[in-house]
């Protein structure tokens, strides 16, 4: 019997409920009666449908996520190719037209250093996804693996491990941030990628751990014990596959925070460095001109919330879709 | 019950040591803090080597964390470089934040929790799914945007406020910075309050209170909102931690001299004592934080047991 201490506030919460292998097959049962009912409820073969199916099922008719993809979808065209619709030059700027509102072929006027604004806001996509996509995937790498192997082996590894998730809860993100990085001359994205992943890891890590200890209790991973499977042919075959829905949802909804913590890193000065073109260096530099000249503050922040808005509908979607039992 | 409070004590103990230590460590790896004290001269090698000395900079860094730790339990958090003693300094600057957050949080447990159960009990009305739209909105947008266009509105278009906070922060003046500072964590209190209500309104309780035929608003307050409080309750409890160290943002916009803005200089100044003793005081705060609300879960809900 694994020892689950309830340490945490999600854990006591889900304590109320029903407890983890229930809620599995609660969630398998809502699916179930569903599927009968509607059109197109089983598959090709009659068979019902999987988990994942099920889910792409629902989002395809879902308009959030119909919404919030295509922005996403947007936002990663602007990231690979921006000069796609603002052929400028970011970093070319013209002190005498600082400040100035917009007039034609500049829509959204200049900053306070004479910067165009609608191409630096163009450009910012880059390094906002970049930074978000990057640092998700080493978070939900390091995360899953680490958590994964916690709770698969538990005991020594388990306690280890859990007490030096809490120790990096502790430390207030911001705080670790600015004295981190404020040593950091380096003007590309990677210190601010590897600071999110440092302090990000342990939040993936508890959820894979949970999502693991409730998988590993189940009768198809005791009968593969049972035909003599190995430890890493059970959790890559039998348990990962099970327990990866709630990391893909916690990610998802993770990228669009990574994104606004970039922004407020840079916004303190300490995340990306002026020569690379970002909305929160952007933001901050517009911050002080905001009686005069709102326009330069406005459209990076505008640009700022709709990603990161986009990011978390998506993780809200797919964690609909994957879980039907919230509905 | 005891026995686990004793084994949460115990496992607040190498929390508290790793996060103070990690802190040390960075701080360590952030420069040398000599370097900043000569102004903007080049401090001459000897004077240097003295100060380092001085300071117990010369010695291996888990030499100058036991030291520095020894210190802090007699309640001595060591002296600014520039002569002020930490302990001064957290004298004015946690009042301040410590007022900043009660306005944050009372904002949450007002606002939150009165938009949560008016929405969690019209699911699918307009106006729950405005409301549900607005806090997704609230959370996306970062909160130095949503201080600097509150400040922006507040302060200087229709010069409700003064758009900066005075050093004495008066109640009054950090109403909007608490409502800054609360923002997200707002929407957050408002989807859990609608969530839980939503979930416990078709209960079984519920359902017999009502068929007693008690008075509606009875139903409410008493069952319904006393039941689905519990995990808002634990929420506003491990907010306290996170609103304390994200004041950073919100007193830097609104010019307040608090715990983030002493933290700011102290960083920009390569201060290390000042830095470690607040980060070790707010680190405090969180794991204290984080302990009372799991042993309130308790009290409050008594189906929870902990062995």
């Amino acid at each position: 019997m694994p020892e689950q201490p309830p340490y945490e506030p999600e854990g006591a919460m889900a304590a109320t409920g029903t407890g983890g292998t229930m809620d599995l097959a609660a969630s398998e049962a809502t699916t179930l009666e569903k599927t009968p009912g509607g059109p197109g409820g089983t598959g090709p073969e009659g068979k019902p449908r999987s988990l994942w199916s099920d889910a792409w099922h629902d989002l395809r008719r879902n308009p959030v996520f119909l919404a919030s993809a295509l922005v996403i979808l947007f936002l990663v065209v602007l990231a690979i190719r921006p000069s796609l619709i603002a052929p400028g030059n970011p970093l070319s700027c013209d002190l005498s037209k600082a400040l100035d509102g917009s007039r034609a072929g500049h829509p959204f006027g200049y900053d306070g250093q004479g910067c165009d604004v609608y191409t630096r806001t163009v450009h910012g996509a880059r390094t906002s996804v970049t930074v978000g996509v990057c640092a998700t995937l080493g978070v939900a790498l390091l995360g899953s693996v680490l958590g994964g192997l916690a709770g698969y082996f538990g005991r020594g590894w388990d306690a280890v491990l859990s007490r030096i998730t809490d120790t990096f809860f502790a430390i207030p993100v911001l705080l670790g941030g600015l004295v981190l990085l404020s040593v950091v001359t380096s003007t590309t994205v990677w210190p601010v990628v590897g600071f999110i992943v440092l302090l990000g890891w342990p939040q993936i890590s508890r959820i894979a751990r949970g999502a693991v200890i409730t998988a590993k209790q189940n009768d198809y991973v005791l009968a593969a014990r049972a035909l003599g499977a190995s430890d890493s042919r059970i959790l890559l075959r039998h348990i990962a596959p099970n327990a990866v829905a709630p990391v893909i949802v916690v990610a998802t909804i993770a990228l669009g925070t990574y994104i606004a913590l970039e922004a407020t890193l840079s916004y303190l000065g300490v995340g990306l460095k002026p020569p690379s073109v970002s909305w929160g260096i952007d933001i901050s530099a517009a911050s002080p001109y905001i009686r005069n000249a709102p326009h330069a503050l406005l459209w990076p922040s505008g640009a700022l919330a709709i990603t990161v808005l986009a990011f978390i509908m998506l993780g809200d979607a797919v964690r609909d879709a994957l879980d039907p039992k919230l509905r | 019950m005891g026995r686990y409070v004793i084994r949460r004590l115990l496992q607040m103990i190498p929390v508290f040591f790793g996060a103070t230590l990690l802190i040390f460590l960075m701080v360590h790896v952030m420069g040398d803090p000599v370097a900043g004290l000569c102004g903007e001269r080049r401090c001459d090698p000897a004077t240097a080597a003295r100060l380092r000395r001085e300071f117990g900079l010369d010695r291996p860094v888990w030499q100058q964390y036991l030291a520095y730790m020894g210190h802090v339990f007699t309640g001595d958090f060591g002296t600014a470089f520039n002569g002020q003693r930490v302990t001064e300094l957290m004298g004015t600057a946690f009042p301040i934040t410590i007022r900043l957050t009660l306005v944050a949080i009372a904002f949450e447990i007002v606002i939150g929790i009165a938009l949560g159960v008016l929405t969690g009990l019209r699911r699918g009305h307009p106006m729950d799914t405005s409301v549900l739209l607005l806090t997704l909105v609230v959370i996306s947008v970062p909160t130095f945007v949503t201080g600097l266009l509150l400040q922006l509105l507040f302060g200087v278009r229709w010069g409700v406020i003064r758009p900066s906070v005075s050093p004495q922060a008066a109640l009054g003046e950090l109403i909007v910075p608490g409502l800054v500072l609360a923002s997200v964590s707002l929407a957050y209190v408002t989807r859990l309050t609608r969530t839980t209500i939503a979930e416990n309104k078709r209960s079984d309780y519920v359902r017999t209170a009502i068929a007693k035929g008690l008075p509606r608003r009875r139903v409410i307050t008493r069952h319904l909102l006393r039941n689905s409080l519990i995990p808002v309750v634990t929420f506003i409890g491990t907010d306290i931690g996170s609103l304390m160290g994200g004041a950073i943002v919100t007193e830097r916009i609104f010019n307040i001299h608090g715990v983030g803005y002493q933290l700011y200089q102290g960083i920009l100044r390569q201060n290390t004592q000042t830095v470690v003793g607040f980060v070790t005081v707010l680190v405090l705060v969180f794991l204290i934080a984080n302990l009372l609300v799991d042993l309130l879960y308790a009290v409050l809900d008594p189906r929870i047991r902990y062995a």
